[in-house]
């Protein structure tokens, strides 16, 4: 049996701000969550009973966050998006239900936060991230790298996202 | 604590900022026609209601002690899990019962969705409609008024699941005898209802039988 949609509002309106805002800036955020939202509940009634609701979220708002991304910029977007990958790479379940982390990494300087949220979130390269906030590779790779210290320090979590490579 | 707090609650500006998008959300998912069942609680003399609407009109009235959560996952199997709670299909039928808990109205004028019954339960719920305020009938008169005598105790069925308490009046419906029957909301709530239209009404005809 389906819960009434009105308590998957409650129960994670707020992991999707989280992860909007960390995928985006205010204003879009907020854009993003409104179409996230509107999305689940038309598809709601098809969603499989034993479906993971956190985890699908995540993955509309993540859709809905590089749609607003790329109305800005879509030669970077438009191709090569991994999403399988991403999920490998993350465990999205996890993660996504982690409401800390997000709020931690929508709280990290710019380039960090954007660099963090397009990696493990989005699952873009760091050919296509250093695109999006316009800089080289390896400073994009820098700037993850600072950002995911900065998350282990401030979580106490040595084994956040190590990536294999 | 204060991590564990972090983690699963909203800070201020965030609860404040979903209540918001919250809002915006239901306006756009009525106007998407996504919104299959909307709600809302509100609070009178015999307890909270919960009230439930389809866009064709209003589909449950649910007592307290019905539990209201058991009540929207009821809805949300047998018509649509599409529900939002929403207050601004419900206005008009809020202060029509407002205005009849106050004793100023004595009918309801509001549209109503009986998908949740039968075809037979919904013509006897409608004529529930036709008893006057403050009068009572006996389930066999309600059995002879649908032109079907003898089906006296599908008529107690039929005002037993009537899902529009109060608006449609099965309290109004009670035993030959003249005692109380059963009622959804409890006996304490029929007699409340009951007095409240008619102060003389005899709660205490019940324990003739």
């Amino acid at each position: 049996m389906q819960i009434p949609f009105e308590r998957i509002v409650q129960d994670y309106g707020l992991n999707v701000l989280r992860v909007c805002r960390a995928l985006l800036d205010e204003h879009r955020a907020q854009d993003a969550w409104s179409e996230t939202f509107l999305s689940a509940l038309k598809a709601y009634p098809q969603l499989a009973e034993d479906a993971n609701v956190s985890a699908w979220l995540v993955r509309i708002a993540r859709n809905k966050a590089i749609d607003e991304l790329r109305k800005n910029k879509p030669e970077i977007l438009d191709d090569h998006l991994q999403w399988e990958q991403a999920d490998d790479q993350v465990n999205l379940q996890t993660e996504a239900d982690n409401l800390q982390l997000w709020q931690e990494v929508a709280k990290l300087p710019q380039k960090q936060r954007m660099v963090v949220a397009y990696r493990y979130l989005g699952g873009l390269s760091y050919a296509q991230i250093a695109q999006l906030v316009s800089g080289n590779e390896a400073a994009a790779r820098r700037a993850g790298s600072d950002g995911i210290k900065n998350l282990r320090r401030i979580l106490g979590d040595d084994s956040l996202w190590q990536e294999q490579s | 604590m204060t991590q564990t707090k972090l983690n699963s609650s909203a800070t201020g500006e965030e609860a404040e900022l979903l209540a918001q998008l919250g809002q915006e959300l239901r306006a756009k998912a009525k106007a998407a026609d996504l919104l299959d069942v909307s709600y809302r609680v509100i609070d009178s003399p015999i307890g909270s209601l919960l009230l439930a609407s389809t866009p064709a009109g209003l589909v449950r009235v649910a007592f307290e002690s019905e539990d209201h959560d058991k009540i929207l996952e009821l809805l949300s199997q047998k018509l649509s899990p599409r529900i939002l709670k929403d207050s601004s299909r419900m206005d008009v039928v809020a202060r029509q019962l407002d205005e009849y808990f106050a004793g100023s109205r004595r009918n309801f004028d509001v549209p109503l969705d009986l998908k949740l019954s039968t075809a037979f339960r919904r013509q006897v719920q409608l004529e529930l409609g036709e008893i006057g305020y403050g009068q009572t009938w006996s389930y066999s008169q309600m059995a002879e008024r649908i032109g079907n005598p003898k089906a006296v105790r599908a008529v107690g069925s039929a005002c037993a699941t009537n899902p529009i308490p109060i608006v449609l009046p099965c309290h109004r419906v009670l035993r030959t005898d003249g005692s109380l029957g059963g009622y959804l909301g409890g006996l304490e709530t029929k007699t409340q209802l009951l007095k409240l239209e008619n102060p003389d009404f005899g709660g205490a005809m019940s324990t003739l039988f």
